[in-house]
């Protein structure tokens, strides 16, 4: 993992354990929605707004569908974090 | 712009949330309530919601809160905005149990199955339609008269729908603005075509407005505010196509407080007085300073118009109802004479219906205005420019709303405004007639308690002072300050640039000049000393000049000064340190300085002033809450 992407990953984390209020939350590049309880469509775009509002970046209609595990969603932030 | 920016910023919030969770349910709640008073995300009200909820699960609504019910029937998705409002309800005193209607069943709830709102048992009832549901496409040609007929059609059937849920269950019913993000398919010329699909919207909420007026239903208008924030960061596309949210999770804080604020009205516990600041305020400038010519007021400059400008606008508030005070670390004559004299001065001394102006701190005086106007301090805002007055009185009275402020007095009306503490479910013939009303009211009452814990304050201040004799890029400000200081000024001696070189440069003087930082930034260049030696008497060092800003009052930066100065004068060989006190018509706020500091009275001078003196031989280092950097 790139330094930018263990980065990106750390501050996914600290959004998802206050989103599922778990301060031990442990997120890796694997880690599927499935994998962690409570996270159904209703947390995910509560995910998906505070991942915008934090890091500053706006994601596409379709993007936002297409995330399958963290690995995507730290990709996605990363590569818009860069421009 | 969706950011609630009148709310303090907290220093760690996420922290504070996670911190919260640990304890017991009724603090749960009491926690909750405070991190709702700050600036807050999303994801921060979610979970300032979450904390809230967990704790309530006993029932209890603390002292000073109403509890309500309400009942939300949307046409969109809703759901992600209800922590919002029930978190804003929080900081407005209100405990909120919010039901949704199923989505998009906002007719059926109310017509056919009742059920919904039979459980819910709602006081109040708060419908939401979004573009498409309010209104039934209108083909682009359609004339003024048959866009009307179809709108009025519409808003009929929506008042069957009020006067239904207003009767058969006893709600007060709020009635959501339309928000247009249509976009205009004219540009500018929009409003001209009458079926234009944005000027439709515009219409049927001006149709809305007045029917709503005309059956007592109160109106949540969210497209004004939406018009003042901007319409494209209330409604994202995205998030429309993803889960027809028609306001988007961004602006969900905001939005909840524009509902919070219109129930909390409706409830009686919206704000009524509007206490002010003066210096730097009200006007530009410190008048004790300055002088009451000196002021930054009215016309001649642009920053002496932003401040009339605010002054019109706390008259305004007035004419609508709001009560008026003054709360002022000043002399109360030099006060009244401002009132009296300065021609530009919009505020008049008969609308403001308490003034109180002396050297105590903010938090009592408060305490006093609310005696004074018999008002409870939660139905107080207080305007100060200075962040650490600010930081005081929410400190001390949570119950009193400070907004927090930008650096220009330009932006002051608008914050304010926004922050909505003022809004009105009604308006009559008393309101306007308020001030007047408040004015003969007031009493003065003379003892009164004061409960503050000023040295828990003053520590958390996390003050510290770095003293020592000026530099050589200091000399400009130091002579700077020598010449402009008038109220903490102990003799008024001024001296000129070389003056001060001079001084600096003699090994027997003592010329200090002291900077103070606390958390909230660099005061700068706060005092300064001058101490020479005392001709007649061997050891003797004569205080020639002591002055201090008036922004530092009341932290003990007097003694540490003192500290400092003792240990200047120790070094200069000095026993003994005289002082002096020479009345100038504008220092008697200092009369008392030496005698404060536990300095010996001597022999009177003509003229009013007077010599004090203190024995460097047994003299304590002095208590305060300031580090001091050499």
């Amino acid at each position: 993992m790139t330094i930018a992407a263990a980065d990106t990953l750390e501050g996914l984390q600290d959004i998802c354990r206050e989103v599922f209020e778990d301060p031990s939350l442990q997120l890796t590049l694997e880690t599927t929605a499935e994998d962690v309880p409570n996270w159904d469509s209703f947390t995910h775009l509560n995910i998906v707004a505070a991942v915008e509002q934090r890091f500053g970046i706006r994601f596409r209609t379709s993007e936002i569908e297409s995330l399958k595990n963290v690995g995507d969603f730290v990709e996605m932030i990363d590569a818009k974090r860069k421009n | 712009m969706s950011e609630l920016d009148w709310l303090p910023q907290h220093p760690a919030l996420g922290q504070a949330i996670t911190q919260a969770r640990s304890l017991s349910p009724g603090e749960q709640l009491r926690a909750a309530i405070a991190l709702a008073g700050f600036r807050r995300d999303t994801l921060s009200t979610l979970r300032i919601d979450k904390l809230a909820q967990g704790a309530r699960d006993d029932g209890n609504v603390p002292a000073g809160f109403q509890f309500r019910r309400l009942a939300v029937m949307a046409s969109s998705t809703v759901e992600h905005l209800i922590p919002s409002i029930r978190v804003a309800a929080l900081d407005r005193r209100l405990i909120l149990d919010v039901q949704v209607a199923p989505y998009g069943q906002f007719r059926q709830v109310v017509l056919e199955d009742a059920s919904f709102l039979e459980t819910s048992r709602p006081d109040f009832a708060l419908f939401i339609l979004d573009e498409a549901a309010a209104l039934a496409p209108v083909p682009v040609g359609a004339t003024r008269g048959e866009v009307d007929a179809a709108i009025d059609a519409e808003i009929e059937a929506l008042s069957i729908l009020w006067h239904r849920t207003r009767e058969r269950f006893g709600a007060v019913v709020l009635q959501q603005t339309v928000l247009n993000t249509r976009l205009p398919l004219f540009g500018s010329y929009e409003t001209s075509v009458p079926g234009a699909p944005s000027a439709l919207i515009d219409r049927f909420n001006q149709r809305l407005a007045e029917a709503a007026a005309a059956s007592g239903v109160l109106l949540v208008d969210v497209d004004r505010q939406a018009a003042w924030s901007g319409r494209a960061a209330w409604s994202d596309p995205v998030y429309w196509h993803q889960a027809k949210q028609a306001i988007g999770p961004f602006v969900a804080p905001f939005y909840g407080d524009l509902v919070a604020r219109v129930i909390a009205a409706s409830c009686g516990l919206s704000r009524k007085c509007l206490v002010l600041d003066l210096d730097n305020t009200l006007w530009g400038g410190v008048v004790g300073d300055d002088g009451i010519d000196g002021l930054v007021l009215g016309q001649g400059s642009a920053a002496g118009e932003a401040y009339s400008a605010f002054q019109n606008f706390a008259v305004s508030l007035a004419a609508r109802g709001i009560v008026l005070a003054v709360c002022s670390k000043n002399d109360e004559e030099v006060v009244e004479a401002v009132f009296a004299r300065h021609p530009e001065m919009r505020l008049k001394r008969d609308s403001v219906a308490a003034l109180v102006a002396n050297w105590d701190d903010k938090p009592s005086n408060l305490r006093r205005i609310a005696e004074m106007l018999d008002l409870g301090l939660e139905s107080f805002v207080f305007v100060d420019d200075n962040a650490a007055e600010r930081a005081i009185v929410r400190r001390e009275l949570p119950g009193v709303a400070v907004p927090e402020l930008p650096d220009d007095v330009a932006r002051y009306p608008f914050v304010i405004a926004r922050a909505g503490y003022f809004e009105a479910s009604t308006f009559t013939a008393e309101d306007q007639s308020r001030v007047r009303q408040y004015t003969e009211n007031v009493r003065r009452s003379e003892s009164f308690a004061r409960a503050t814990d000023m040295d828990a304050f003053l520590q958390s201040l996390e003050m510290t002072m770095e003293a020592g004799a000026p530099r050589r890029e200091d000399i400009a400000r130091v002579t700077q300050l020598i010449n402009k200081t008038n109220q903490f000024n102990l003799t008024t001696r001024r001296y000129k640039e070389p003056e001060v070189e001079r001084l600096v440069q003699d090994p027997n003087s003592v010329i200090l000049r002291f900077r103070l930082t606390d958390r909230f930034g660099d005061n700068g260049l706060i005092a300064v000393i001058i101490a020479q030696p005392h001709g007649v008497a061997p050891g003797t060092l004569l205080i020639d000049t002591w002055l201090m800003s008036c922004r530092v009052l009341g932290r003990g930066v007097e003694a540490a000064c003192l500290n400092v100065l003792v240990a200047a004068a120790r070094g200069v060989e000095a026993t003994t340190l005289l002082g002096e006190y020479k009345p100038s018509g504008r220092n008697a706020m200092v009369h008392e300085h030496y005698r404060r500091l536990g300095f010996e009275p001597g022999d009177e001078q003509p003229g009013g002033a007077s010599l004090w003196r203190l024995d460097l031989s047994d003299f304590m280092e002095r208590d305060t809450f300031i580090r001091i950097r050499q």
